[in-house]
């Protein structure tokens, strides 16, 4: 423990890593599962939560509680808490992961559809266009640089959050990471934390892209 | 819409009979039992101070906003009997803030009422085309977006695509508040220029009385809480003001405000103390006399040469005499508020009419004070 990457017990072990290579691109490719279906189940249940919030004045502030309720839940106990009702697996830990992704898009999407200017709309109602054409065509495209802005920071923070569904036997990555902190053996440790923030950059870096081929009319303004 | 365009049907496109408005929780209507009519093709300017329901009004007539009371008739048509989307088709609509769709392209914000009513592509295409040349735009603005555009810019957008599928109405809500002055005045000298193709019923509401004088055939004047004041021309408006509250808004100054509504080339015209320069001096005296001048003024070929004065005639050619150019000289399409300023800034008191480099007559205080006295004909 006196220094790190002494020889005897080196930051990276690369032996270790050619083999138990099959070993940690199971747990990638689980990570990534987690968190894209976790994410994705997130993005579905806010769209409605932010439907409701945004169509009725009242459930503003129930939404917003239950979802900052969730979200302030210490996720260790989370898992722990679930346990009991869902097992040990997967679904556990996509229930608990998805539930922490719901404040942040919520919170978004809410925001985008309020940045829509009044005139906008007062431009669209005047030119006859149905309530469900305004929100397709005009509200929704306007509100998604911030809905997209939800979902990445979501997916990041979820990409981090993975880790410690280790504790229930799943957590990608994270099962990795568990395992060199309990052997005191740096390598698994130090391979899956940085795969873990390589997953969280990349995500980002391509659910930015996305939103940028998505909203022309934004990237226009942001060479101006 | 199209239903009910029949030509000559009725001449009244925009009735409102004895309509109430009483927002909920306001203690006060906003608007009480207004009538008013609106004739095919005629521009109506709804004005009066904060809190006169104009806008209310305004928004009434393509029911975004219902009446408490009374009854709305677009095109001879009661709007609570049509759905609400089928009537604001047939309705543009202008507003200050414009509201252009940002991330829609100028082409695409211009073609969404023909889309939404299923024209074809091509249709829509040559429309568009049709439309941008009609409010002075650039073809090559198609395919920016309503951001990379100037004020004056997202205006003209916004007018062409309230007019996108020809709808026999165009309400306008303070369409130029938002623009600077000169801007303003340009859009509003094009909106003019338009109205003359178009020939769209026009309602504009507007809290400039220049801007009401300037573009409306008749302004309808609300006190607060949408009382009708006066319903009247421009003209009748200044020169006979129904009430004192009337009196006080369009303001003292209402006789110059006339002025600004008729034009030089609409007076008779007045050769003034003006000769040939081959006139002999006799004749030049008797032209002086006849005007009561001390001056009189030349012309060679149709050309206005200069102003002489009585004491420099000396027997001689008049056109070898000493003379001043004209310092006051006027177009025939200019007002007549023009007309005095340049006049009173004259020595000779006298505005030279140059009609595209020819003399077309002389204009003197006394001509406007002539027109002041009578009601001024607006088309």
């Amino acid at each position: 423990m006196t220094t790190l990457s002494s020889s005897r017990n080196p930051l990276v072990r690369w032996d270790w890593v050619t083999n138990e290579w099959d070993q940690i691109q199971e747990a990638l490719l689980q990570h990534l599962q987690l968190t894209l279906l976790s994410v994705f189940y997130g993005t579905i249940i806010s769209a409605f939560l932010a439907a409701i919030a945004l169509r009725f004045h009242w459930a503003m502030t129930p939404v917003t509680a239950t979802t900052g309720f969730l979200y302030t839940i210490p996720s260790v106990a989370l898992f722990g808490l679930l346990v009991p009702y869902t097992g040990l697996n997967a679904r556990t830990a996509i229930i608990a992961l998805t539930s922490y992704t719901l404040l942040i898009i919520v919170t978004n999407t809410v925001a985008g559809f309020r940045s829509v200017p009044a005139s906008v709309l007062e431009a669209a109602n005047g030119m006859g266009l149905s309530p469900r054409r305004r929100v397709l065509t005009v509200e929704l495209p306007l509100a998604l640089p911030y809905i997209i802005t939800g979902i990445r920071i979501a997916t990041v923070t979820t990409v981090g959050l993975v880790t410690i569904a280790a504790i229930i036997g799943q957590g990608g990555l994270g099962r990795l990471i568990l395992d060199g902190l309990q052997r005191t053996f740096w390598t698994p440790m130090v391979v899956g934390a940085v795969l873990s923030v390589i997953m969280a950059l990349a995500l980002d870096l391509l659910i930015y892209g996305a939103g940028v081929v998505a909203t022309p009319w934004a990237r226009r303004a942001r060479v101006r | 819409m199209s239903g009910h365009q029949n030509s000559g049907a009725t001449p009244v496109a925009i009735r409102l009979v004895a309509v109430d408005k009483v927002f909920p929780g306001a203690s006060e209507p906003a608007v009480r039992g207004l009538s008013l009519d609106v004739r095919r093709g005629e521009t109506v300017a709804l004005i009066g101070p904060s809190g006169c329901g104009k806008t209310t009004t305004l928004r009434m007539i393509n029911a975004l906003i219902q009446p408490s009371a009374g009854r709305i008739e677009v095109e001879g048509v009661d709007i609570a009997s049509e759905s609400v989307a089928e009537l604001r088709r047939g309705i543009g609509y202008v507003i200050q803030q414009v509201g252009l769709f940002p991330h829609r392209t100028i082409a695409q914000n211009i073609g969404t009422v023909p889309k939404m009513i299923g024209w074809d592509k091509q249709r829509i295409r040559e429309r568009i085309d049709e439309l941008v040349d009609l409010v002075g735009l650039e073809r090559d603005m198609l395919r920016r977006y309503p951001d990379e555009l100037s004020g004056g810019q997202q205006q003209r957008v916004g007018v062409a695509r309230a007019l996108a599928a020809d709808p026999p109405v165009l309400l306008m809500d303070e369409p130029f508040g938002a623009v600077d002055p000169l801007v303003r005045s340009r859009l509003q000298d094009e909106l003019i220029a338009l109205q003359e193709r178009v020939n769209k019923t026009i309602v504009l509401v507007t809290h400039d009385l220049d801007e009401a004088i300037k573009l409306a055939d008749r302004i309808a004047l609300l006190n607060v809480g949408g009382i009708l004041e006066q319903y009247d021309s421009p003209d009748d408006l200044l020169r006979a003001p129904a009430s004192d509250f009337v009196e006080r808004f369009v303001g003292g100054d209402r006789s110059l405000r006339r002025l600004t509504l008729a034009r030089v080339d609409e007076l008779p015209f007045a050769q003034g103390p003006v000769v040939e320069y081959s006139a002999s001096a006799r004749e030049a005296q008797d032209a002086m006399e006849r005007s009561g001048t001390d001056w009189f003024g030349l012309t060679r070929d149709g050309r206005f040469l200069g102003w002489v004065r009585r004491e420099q005639v000396n027997g001689g050619p008049i056109d070898e005499l000493p003379r001043q150019p004209a310092a006051a000289q006027i177009l025939p399409g200019s007002t007549l508020r023009e007309a005095m300023e340049v006049i009173v800034t004259s020595s000779t008191e006298t505005a030279v009419i140059d009609d595209d480099g020819r003399f077309g007559g002389v204009v003197t205080l006394e001509q406007i004070r002539e027109r002041l006295g009578t009601a001024v004909r607006t088309a």
